[in-house]
């Protein structure tokens, strides 16, 4: 069992994998607290989708992955929140012609390119095993970054997740605070990529907090239970890609989904329980 | 004594109608003060212009001589009509009235021993202590309201602002509402509160002011009950009743004499 449980770490490339996936789901599942409460979903994938663009900019011009991915990421979570605060047009609309843009565009450039397609995969679903050393150190900062505005952050952004209005008469600037958690999910997405892919982020970021609100009604457990399943998703999924020989990043994913439900089957569970007693 | 908050020739245009013209008021310190108005009358949107949630199109709110987003955070707080919140939201009583000690605490203090003591003192003051570890679908109408007015008064404002508090809950969250706006104003607090309860309007407020879109009277109970505009309001509530959407045709009511002290 140890022997299975060690075996993999006998490769640096895995080490690296694993320490990323732990950050990864960590992060993910933490913001995503704030994703789902603030009902954020759709603005998450739409903006993993249209750093697709940045990414292929970056890659075709030969300069780093997290520089181009970063910059559209962040600009598009700018333009949102903008859009969502001040526009006329519906957020649905504005998300669905944009990223759908964005992606086209990535694709297309991608296109033209020679050997395309398998570039293209590990893009759009993530390589986790590619992660190089100077990848970690990168996610490691720009995780370092996340964590210590969400932690400054932490009761300004749930005071205005809860009750915006109030927040904002009693002298919080709501509006900012909407903003710079935009920016935050897109470098926590910028950093997942990587890790899971543009297709599969969105479930990373919505899948381990969704199943966490199951299981508690505080805030803050459901953020801290919320980071141990996005943790244990992704070095549970990890090892089971390992020994499953199967893609990483799909496998995390599969895990959450089933953890989710486990959580939904756990509260009705014990709702029939309370109901009885 | 300079006044707490001066509304100057205020006009507040939403896209296509004005929903305030050229009201002019004064709130003192320790003081409650009723806005008194049938529906669509421009209540919410005077507090909520007070509070720094909407900008005025004409004239100008000052709150203890500032505008009211110039202020230092915590120093207004503001207690909505309808709470627009996710009630699924995780957080329980005592949640959420520790958020009101957030405004004050900025990025880098920490919760206290201080705050948990306002926080204890305002479930205390609206008799919730026994509730505060329920979450909050699990309150009732009147319940919820006290929850709401507890988070404002652990807040510890110098500005107090309460939108129809009243509105369909229970005697007893009703007569600890008033206890509370009495206690506050005792304290030296400036309290607005929008109401259309014009029947107890003395036991609550040292003075109204009555408007539909502009000031049409302002004064204590009893002047403004003499002024005529107090009835007038009182006829067109109950003529109209709720379902009011018609701003043009009252404007007539601005014809009506304004008292001013």
């Amino acid at each position: 069992m140890i022997e299975h449980l060690v075996a993999p770490f006998h490769y640096a490339f895995m080490q690296r994998a694993f320490l990323t996936a732990i950050l990864v789901g960590v992060l993910c599942s933490t913001m995503g607290t704030y994703v789902i409460l603030r009902r954020l979903a759709f603005i998450g994938d739409g903006i993993a989708h249209a750093s697709f663009a940045g990414i292929v900019i970056a890659y075709l011009r030969g300069t780093n992955f997290y520089l181009g991915a970063g910059i559209v990421a962040v600009l598009t979570a700018l333009g949102i929140g903008f859009v969502h605060r001040r526009g006329r047009i519906s957020l649905d609309t504005t998300i669905g012609v944009l990223f759908t843009g964005a992606f086209a565009l990535g694709i297309f450039l991608m296109s033209r390119q020679r050997s395309y397609s398998v570039d293209l995969q590990s893009f759009l679903f993530g390589d986790i095993l590619s992660v190089s050393a100077q990848d970690v150190l990168m996610i490691v900062a720009l995780a370092l970054v996340v964590a210590v505005v969400t932690a400054l952050l932490f009761r300004a952004l749930l005071y205005t997740s809860f009750d915006p209005v109030v927040a904002q008469a009693s002298g919080m600037n709501a509006g900012a605070i909407e903003y710079v958690l935009l920016v935050l999910i897109a470098l926590t997405i910028i950093i997942s990529l990587q890790a899971v892919g543009i297709i599969l982020v969105a479930a990373l970021l919505v899948t381990p907090a969704a199943a966490a609100y199951q299981l508690t009604n505080r805030f803050a457990p459901m953020m801290a239970l919320s980071a141990l399943f996005g943790a244990l998703c992704a070095v549970g999924g990890l090892y089971l890609s390992y020994y499953l020989a199967s893609a990483s990043g799909a496998t995390i994913v599969l895990l959450a989904t089933v953890l989710f439900f486990a959580a939904v089957g756990g509260k009705q569970v014990r709702l029939a329980i309370a109901r009885r007693t | 004594m300079s006044d707490a908050i001066v509304v100057r020739d205020l006009a507040v245009r939403y896209e296509n109608f004005m929903a305030l013209e050229g009201a002019n008021l004064t709130a003192r310190f320790g003081e409650a003060l009723g806005i008194v108005g049938p529906n669509g009358s421009g209540k919410s949107t005077l507090l909520k212009t007070i509070a720094g949630l909407l900008q005025p199109s004409a004239g100008s709110v000052c709150v203890l001589d500032k505008e009211p987003r110039e202020l230092p955070p915590g120093t207004i707080a503001y207690v909505p009509q309808i709470e627009a919140v996710d009630w699924s939201f995780p957080a329980t009583v005592w949640d959420v009235v520790a958020m009101g000690r957030f405004p004050r605490l900025g990025l880098f203090r920490r919760f206290g021993a201080e705050d948990r003591k306002a926080v204890h003192h305002a479930l205390a003051q609206l008799r919730m202590q026994d509730l505060s570890d329920r979450h909050i679908s699990a309150l009732s109408g009147g319940q919820q309201q006290r929850a709401f007015v507890a988070r404002a008064i652990a807040q510890e404002p110098r500005v107090l602002l309460l939108d129809e508090p009243t509105t369909g809950v229970d005697e007893q969250t009703e007569e600890s509402l008033r206890r509370v706006v009495r206690e506050l104003v005792a304290s030296g607090l400036p309290v607005l509160m929008a109401t259309h309860d014009l029947e107890r309007a003395s036991d609550w407020f040292d003075r109204i002011v009555v408007i539909d879109r502009r000031v049409l009277a302002i004064g204590t109970p009893d002047e403004v009950l003499k002024s005529g505009a107090y009835a007038a309001i009182r006829e067109h509530t109950h003529t109209h009743g709720h379902l009011r959407t018609d701003h043009e045709s009252h404007a007539g009511h601005a014809a009506h004499p304004e008292i001013t002290r």
